[in-house]
Parts: C-alpha cells; structure tokens; sequence
C-alpha cells in the first residue's frame, strides 16, 4: 500500500546493480531478518552512489521486500545516510565540548570562508559538503573533523587549508 | 606482575601487535583457561569476585549483568553478545585507543563473555565513523577465526561462537543499550521499556548481553592472572584499572591507564601537565558530556565511583572535560545543550521539546538577550528533563552539566543578563 502510495508520485524503483546485490545478498548471512538488513543496504547503496536517492529507497525496499515507509523512517534517522545529494568529500565536522572549547568555532568560520558553505550545504563544484558530527572520540587532539574515512586531528587554519588543497589535487 | 593489562600491548608509534605477538604477551590465555575446564559458572564466579563494574558509564557490576541471563536447558537457545563501540558521549576518547591498539584485547574479552552466557553469535556493534578501528577489528576477527579462537568448537570446548561487525551510521541515542539493539535490528534507534531487560529479553526478542568495549578489554587480565591480581591493582575502593583521559586547555591532554582510586589532582596535573600557561581550572566534567561539574575544591577526591557520587558527580566514561578561567561556562553549557537537543531521538515529549528549548535560551544568552525568567526556566528544566520524567536517560545525562552549571557559575549566567553580551568574546 505504503508503495503504491510513493509511486503514484511518480518515482520508479532504481534496479540496483549486481555489485549492490551481492553485498546485501551476503548481509543477509548475518542478520536472521530482512528488516536489519535494510539499514545495511542504505549503506551499500550509498558506497557505491554517494548517497540515498527516492529511486533507490524504493529499489531497496522492493529488493527486500519491506515497507518503503519503515525504510525511509530508518534512513532519515541516522546521520550518516545521505538523502540528498553530497559532494565527493563529505566534511563531518565535530563541535562538540572539547573541540569548542579548544577553538573549532573559528576552524569552522574558515570553512565556511574558503569554501563558501555552511552546515548541510555543498560547494558549488560539487567537492565538498559539510556536515556537523557528534564528538569524534579524539578529544586530547581537538580541534578535529573527518573527510571521506580520514581523521584530521589539532586542526588549524592552515591545515585546513592543506587539507582542501590536498583533496582537489587527488581529484584532478 | 603486569600493573596495564587494558593497554600493555599499545603503542600507537606502530601497528597493532598481530595474533602471534599478542600470544605471546599471554594472550588467549584465558580461552586455553576455558579448553582446560573453567566452566561458564566458574567465569562467572570469577567475574563477579573480581568486582569488575561496567565501563561504558553506567558503573553496572558486569558478573552481576551477566548473571541475569537465563541459564539452563529449558533458557532460549540463541543468547546474543553485543559489544557497545559506538563511543560518541561529549570529550571520551577511550574505546578508540583500545580498538585501534589492541584488537585481540576486546576480541579475547567478547569469547570469555560470550562463553558466560553461551551466546553462540556475537555482533560489535562500531561507530560508523571509526574508520581505522573497523579495518584493525576486521583483520583481528580473521586472525582469530585463522586460530581456531573463534567459529565452531573452540579450542575443542564444544563452544561455537561467531563475531559479526555492525557498523552503525550514527546518532548518540544509540550507545543507550535498547536504541542500539532497535538500530541493530534496522529499525529507528528509540529506546525500548524496560522491563523486559536486554538480558532476559533483547536482541530480536532472546537474551542479550551489551557490554562495553572497555568492560570486556579488563577481562583477559581477570582470568589470567587471577582475582587477587585484579583487586590489587586498584589503588582505594574500586577495583582494577581504567582509561582516564583529559581534554581541554591542559599542557598535556591524552588518555591514559591508572588504577582506579588515584587523587585527581594526580591525573590533572601529572598526567595532563596542569594549566596551560596563564589558565586557571574554573572547573571540569569528570566523565564525559552528561556528568556533573566539580571544582577545583574536588581535586583530592580519588577517581572512584563511589567518591565522585560523593559530591554529585560521576565517574561515568573516566573522560574528563576541562574548563579554564577564559573559556565561558555558559558557553560551554550551551555547547553541550545544543549537542543533546540534536541527538534527542524524538521518542518523548519532555526531552524532544525540553531540549531545544533548553538550547534556544542557551543561544539567547550567547546574544545578550537572556532574562531572569530564562534562568528560571533552565532551572525549571533541570528538574522537568530529570531522572524519572523522560523515557530514557538521554535527558536525565543532559541535566547533569545543566545543573550543576547553574549552581556552580551562577554569577557568570547572571551577567550575561546584565550585561547583555558574553563577557568572555573579544
């Protein structure tokens, strides 16, 4: 029902690749349920897209055979599914206690400068999105941020500064 | 005698030691312990003589924990082990050290847990964002499975057990245990009620133990060499030895492994190196995000559970957060609100609501437009946000620096509203 509902506004099912099939078809090995393996499967599917398109929400619950609404509740609560489009590095920012007292607010307002973006939004070339995180558990060498899988730790304006000159260079 | 059984094998110059270097410090002694005929009862009993109380927090004796887990041919065949790593409370930095220094530590702790309760299955269930910890923990798990320490018939005890990683994709809520067992069933990381407990009733509805990383790291020690060992490492009322870590603007931050009852002017001020210089210690939280504030008067107290309930606090991650005389606590108060109405899961009224408010008056403050009736709600919601009023202790965590913020700098609230701006900004 949930289904049809969701279709009628016109957004067809992705068929997910073979590569995506065979990771959530070995997800399925560990999990005694479908339901458990459908946060597994956001996360396949974002591996391998970038993020969690409608298209592909509505593939995966066809895949598994389980309520799109349920779906979309659990990939709207964690933050780290992607329901809209990020950059290629996604900057998981941390502004918790220990980072804020040892000085990320102007870290962050460097960012924010040099790349033109604030929390949640993407640079206009696509190379970067940023998003705020909770503590990273690398307090004794705050400030700290993720980009992509990498930590970056004792953050300072010109580390940023590298770091950005960095990820560009790998892309070109 | 071994006086660091949680980091003895770390140095984070190199990689972590392989599965023979490890064996070769005594580790998997206690799995051979078990192959020569400890029985899951004498674990037990050796767990809950040990005094061993759990690390994620809370302070739950762990052989206590486990004991509640039924036993017996007529109790659920599937048990379930669930390792909590999804370390994300404000300023703790201990179960990555562990992760990430010794896997095999935390491996040889989960085969002794899972033995105790004959949980055949086991899954870890890791921050998404440890990145490193997951590819160290992975290439472990197969080291072990390689070794005969982990699959079918342990070591020839009969003992099957598997370990399957669960990387999680965020939000704080799931390191409470029944939001984690929700998400690790692929629904939305609300807490359950309890009763029924995990350890009756958890994971897909069969019992369940969930024990942090660092509770199970401190468990090869206790079966290799032994309970007497383990109390005597403990310096005053609590046994064996835990991570302490220190962030903030001390001369030295870090984590380290100390015995549990040191003063903690000894971890401040030896250990971090004190102040950096021209600072004073206004004050600290001593264990994480959702612990009470001390003061600098609490310095002679000794890193116990029990001494730093004394005073209203607790000793909760062992993470100790600290505040400087130029660092604004109602800023810092405020940091932390913001971080916990964001990670409210939603689930009950008084934490999705109390919360933002909470943060909003925070944020007012921030602009110099904070009054005396703000004050008086944010003490209001120290009592509505309690123990006892919201479904989980999300909230109850959140007014513990609230609280204790208000009542320990309560000048520094009351000018930000006369002065209408936050004195300690440029």
């Amino acid at each position: 029902m949930s289904q049809q509902v969701i279709a009628s506004t016109a957004v067809k099912a992705r068929r997910l690749s073979a590569e995506e099939i065979v990771e959530i078809e070995h997800e399925m090995t560990l999990y005694p349920d479908k339901k458990a393996v459908g946060l597994e499967a956001l996360k396949i599917v974002q591996k391998h897209q970038g993020w969690v398109s409608d298209e592909s929400l509505l593939g995966i619950a066809k895949y598994l055979d389980i309520p799109a609404a349920d779906l979309e509740g659990v990939a709207t609560f964690f933050n780290l599914v992607y329901r809209q489009q990020v950059g290629k590095n996604v900057i998981l920012f941390c502004d918790s206690v220990s980072c804020w007292i040892m000085g990320c607010e102007g870290i962050k307002s460097h960012i924010k400068d040099k790349l033109a973006i604030d929390y949640g939004e993407t640079t206009e070339d696509g190379d970067f999105t940023l998003i705020p995180v909770p503590c990273l558990g690398d307090c004794d060498k705050a400030p700290v941020m993720m980009v992509g899988p990498d930590m970056h730790r004792n953050l300072t304006p010109e580390k940023i500064d590298s770091i950005i000159m960095d990820c560009k260079t790998i892309q070109d | 005698m071994v006086t660091n059984p949680l980091t003895k094998n770390i140095d984070m110059s190199r990689p972590p030691l392989d599965i023979a270097a490890y064996e070769a410090n005594d580790g998997y002694q206690s799995v051979h312990a078990i192959a020569k005929g400890l029985s899951p009862e004498d674990v037990l009993e050796l767990v809950k003589g040990s005094g061993l109380k759990g690390r994620g927090g809370a302070g739950f004796p762990t052989g206590l924990k486990w004991s509640f887990v039924p036993r017996g041919d007529n109790s659920p065949k599937q048990k379930y082990l669930v390792v909590n790593a999804d370390e994300m409370e404000p300023g703790t930095f201990k179960d990555r050290l562990l992760m990430e220094g010794d896997p095999h530590l935390m491996l040889e702790g989960m085969i002794i847990a899972a033995y105790t309760i004959q949980a055949s299955k086991a899954y870890i269930f890791l921050r998404g964002e440890y990145t490193v910890s997951e590819l160290v923990l992975r290439n472990a798990i197969k080291e072990a499975y390689e070794k005969g320490y982990l699959g079918k018939d342990i070591l020839g005890t009969g003992f099957d057990f598997d370990i399957i990683m669960h990387t999680s994709a965020g939000r704080y809520i799931c390191g409470e245990e029944t939001a984690l067992l929700n998400a690790l069933e692929g629904k939305r990381a609300n807490p359950r009620a309890k009763p029924p407990f995990p350890q009756v009733s958890g994971l897909w509805g069969k019992p369940t133990i969930v024990n942090n990383v660092e509770t199970l790291c401190n468990l090869p020690g206790i079966l290799t060499y032994g309970i007497d060992w383990y109390q005597g490492l403990g310096k005053g009322n609590d046994h064996g030895t835990k991570l302490f870590g220190v962030s903030g603007k001390v001369k030295t931050p870090g984590c380290w492994e100390l015995p549990l009852g040191l003063p903690i002017r000894e971890l401040l001020e030896g250990y971090a190196g004190g102040m950096q210089d021209g600072l004073e210690l206004r004050g600290f939280l001593p264990g994480g995000g959702s612990t009470d504030f001390m003061l600098p008067e609490h310095l002679d107290i000794t890193l116990d559970y029990d001494e730093i309930a004394k005073v209203g606090s607790r000793l909760a991650t062992g993470t100790m957060i600290v505040l400087d005389d130029k660092t604004c606590p109602v800023g810092m108060v405020g940091n932390l609100m913001k971080f916990f109405a964001h990670e409210s899961c939603g689930f009950c009224t008084p934490c999705r609501d109390g919360l933002p408010w909470v943060d909003q008056i925070f944020r007012d403050f921030e602009n110099g437009e904070g009054s005396e009736k703000d004050l008086q709600i944010l003490h209001d919601h120290v009592t509505y946000l309690g123990p006892g009023r919201t479904f989980c202790a999300l909230a109850p965590g959140a007014t513990a620096p609230l609280g204790s913020g208000l009542k320990y700098f309560k000048e520094d609230f009351e000018k930000h509203i006369t002065e209408k701006r936050c004195s300690y900004r440029h």
